[in-house]
């Protein structure tokens, strides 16, 4: 079966001055549809550089990604975008809503760039403002809402085009703890009702609220497997390692 | 397709609203295309004005009016008023028309009061058409007759007199009394009627004096008439009437091209003509002055957009991760920038034809008053409107294609991270 994330190979080189960096040093990685998976790693273990090349937002240096059984690796700026809009949707740790848009409308931005005419969008988008529960706030401004809100605002767009792949960089990182857990609820309740969800944190107690984890260290991938298997959350070379599990 | 629709409506409004947002802001950004749509629509309406003045002169006069000026001294010979009657009548098919019109150069006198400004003509009863009610020259008698041609036969010391002059001189009833020029006492037979939209002044259309041309003649100690009025069936006939008089007088003074050196005739349309294409060129060296601030006002536009381009790069981000292309990214901020200008150009508009309604009001009876007679109505016409406001979109797509381009390039992750 062809899988749904499908990265084989993967560098990504960065020129720094006289230093190259290896910021993704050989990945592979798979995911199928329907799964909750977490790319964990502190700061610098390359899994932003995972997230920019999943989301295609970035294209690998050598190896190739195939999304939905495409080839994105060599994709320009326009095709890239076109992919974003059909199949992916991002949440991001500060909401990235713009905030002279309404609600309704920062729901209905990929739907506009999709092309959708004026009244099925419209449809679309509070339909999807109904799944976040925030169907009465449509004609709100951004700032007029909560923290909590505001995420489930964007999570709301970032559902609103249907996408294959839900990508979350840190969802949870601007919210309190019980803010957070509600949006990483959520996050749950799309995996159950059938959608992908691709969670990247450096948080081990966010991570475990996924099925799966794939755990990188300076470009490279130390685990990938079970959530709830103890090796999971084992971070060998981090001196800053927040918990320590013994094997 | 994608529809670009809800695109262009969205970029409109948040242009509107980043416009009303931060006023301020917006008012010095729109500045330049303001004084620079404003001054092009001042310098357009005056324009159009002057335009309209010399148009309500030719009309007046008509259209159909030919002159013919001779040159030459008392020695040399000129045709006779005569010639030019036999010339007319053989012509007829063509030219309807033609008076000897002497400017005179005397003093005007009632009693004690001198009237400098009063311009004196000496004309012959052709002048007037009782068919019509109005002399070749536009005027309507208000009272008492014309000259007739015993007058003129007789060298009789009668005068026509218009409506100022009755006014000032003789307090409103003038018919049957008498005013001197150089010292020859003329017996007022008919008045002029006033023009209507004119300020009764010394100098106006409403300060001058007819009489027969054979009395004016004598009045100068001269011989010969240099200069004809003729008029011709129409406008359109005006310059077949022309080529009439030119191949007569060729004739009578045996040359080939006596034009500029034994006479010289033109056109009533022919005048306009020369004085609009003058005015064409003032204008247009005026708004060529004018465009210079339309340029510092797209500069300022650019500006505006490259510092709004940086500080919306992180919408910028957001919008390309959920799918937007360069293009919309370009659109969005080529719109941005083309409904400021716009907006900079309408306020320019208002601004242009309120300060020329104002000049107009100030300058107007001046004008008219030099230019002898019409309204001066400094409006802006309708392609002059769509003009500025085409040419202030124009500057606005034009100057913001560069930082919409920029915005466009914008690489989505270093956009995303930008704070």
């Amino acid at each position: 079966m062809e899988h749904l994330i499908e990265l084989k190979d993967v560098y990504k080189i960065y020129q720094m001055g006289e230093e190259t960096v290896h910021a993704l040093d050989g990945v592979d990685i798979t995911i199928d549809k329907g799964e909750f998976v977490a790319i964990v790693g502190s700061s610098g273990s390359g899994k932003s550089t995972a997230m920019n090349i999943i989301g295609c937002l970035d294209v690998p240096t050598s190896g190739t990604y195939h999304l939905g059984g495409v080839d994105v690796s060599t994709m320009d700026d326009d095709q890239q975008a076109d992919i974003r809009n059909k199949m992916l949707g991002f949440i991001f740790q500060q909401y990235n809503l713009i905030p002279k848009l309404t609600v309704q409308e920062n729901v209905e931005l990929p739907l506009l760039y999709a092309g959708v005419p004026t009244a099925e969008r419209r449809e679309r988008a509070l339909r999807s403002l109904k799944r976040v529960g925030l169907e009465g706030k449509n004609k709100n401004l951004p700032s007029q809402l909560s923290g909590g809100q505001q995420q489930r605002v964007s999570i709301a767009r970032a559902l609103a085009g249907d996408p294959s792949v839900i990508l979350a960089d840190e969802p949870t990182g601007a919210l309190d703890s019980r803010t957070g857990r509600e949006v990483l609820g959520f996050l749950k309740k799309l995996h159950r009702e059938g959608d992908t969800v691709v969670l990247i944190t450096h948080d081990n107690s966010i991570a475990v609220k996924a099925d799966r984890i794939i755990r990188l260290q300076d470009g490279r991938i130390i685990y990938d497997g079970d959530a709830q298997d103890p090796r999971a959350v084992v971070q060998p070379h981090d001196e800053g390692a927040e918990e320590e599990v013994e094997v | 397709m994608r529809s670009g629709g809800m695109n262009f409506s969205q970029s409109f409004r948040l242009a509107i609203k980043s416009l009303t947002t931060s006023k301020m802001r917006a008012l010095l950004t729109m500045l330049g295309i303001i004084i620079g749509v404003g001054a092009v629509i001042v310098i357009l309406s005056l324009g159009n004005g002057l335009t309209g003045m010399v148009q309500q002169q030719v009309d007046k006069l008509g259209i159909n009016m030919i002159q013919a000026q001779f040159f030459g001294g008392t020695a040399d010979m000129l045709p006779d008023p005569e010639d030019m009657y036999d010339m007319v009548e053989a012509n007829a098919d063509i030219l309807t028309g033609v008076s000897p019109y002497l400017g005179v150069n005397a003093v005007v006198r009632h009693g004690s009061d001198k009237f400098d400004r009063t311009s004196l003509y000496g004309v012959s009863e052709i002048m007037y058409n009782a068919a019509t009610g109005y002399t070749i020259d536009g005027e309507q008698l208000a009272k008492g007759r014309f000259i007739s041609y015993m007058d003129v036969e007789r060298r009789e010391n009668i005068c026509v007199i218009g409506a100022y002059l009755e006014e000032e001189a003789f307090g409103g009833d003038a018919l049957g009394k008498q005013l001197s020029i150089n010292g020859r006492p003329l017996t007022v037979v008919g008045v002029l009627k006033r023009n209507a939209e004119l300020e009764m002044l010394p100098g106006s259309q409403d300060d001058q004096i007819y009489i027969p041309y054979t009395t004016a003649l004598e009045i100068m100690g001269s011989r010969w008439v240099n200069l004809y009025i003729f008029t011709s069936t129409s406008g359109e006939t005006a310059d077949a009437g022309k080529r009439i008089i030119e191949a007569y007088l060729n004739d009578f003074f045996r040359t080939d091209d006596g034009m500029w050196n034994y006479f010289y005739i033109t056109t009533m349309a022919e005048q306009a003509n020369q004085i609009n294409a003058m005015m064409g060129v003032a204008m247009g060296v005026l708004v060529a002055i004018a465009a210079i601030s339309l340029l510092v006002g797209g500069i300022g536009i650019m500006n505006i957009m490259l510092v709004s381009v940086t500080e919306r790069t992180r919408e910028i981000g957001v919008r390309k991760s959920l799918g937007a292309k360069r293009k919309d990214i370009r659109s969005q901020f080529v719109i941005e920038a083309g409904t400021t200008s716009a907006i900079g150009g309408i306020l320019g508009i208002g601004f242009g034809w309120m300060l020329a309604k104002g000049i107009g009001a100030l300058l107007g009876g001046m004008l008219s008053e030099s230019m002898g007679g019409g309204v001066f109505d400094a409006t802006p016409t309708f392609g002059a409107i769509m003009l500025s406001f085409g040419v202030s979109v124009g500057i606005g797509v034009l100057f913001g294609y560069l930082p919409a381009n920029k915005a466009a390039k914008l690489n989505p992750i270093d956009a995303l991270r930008y704070d």
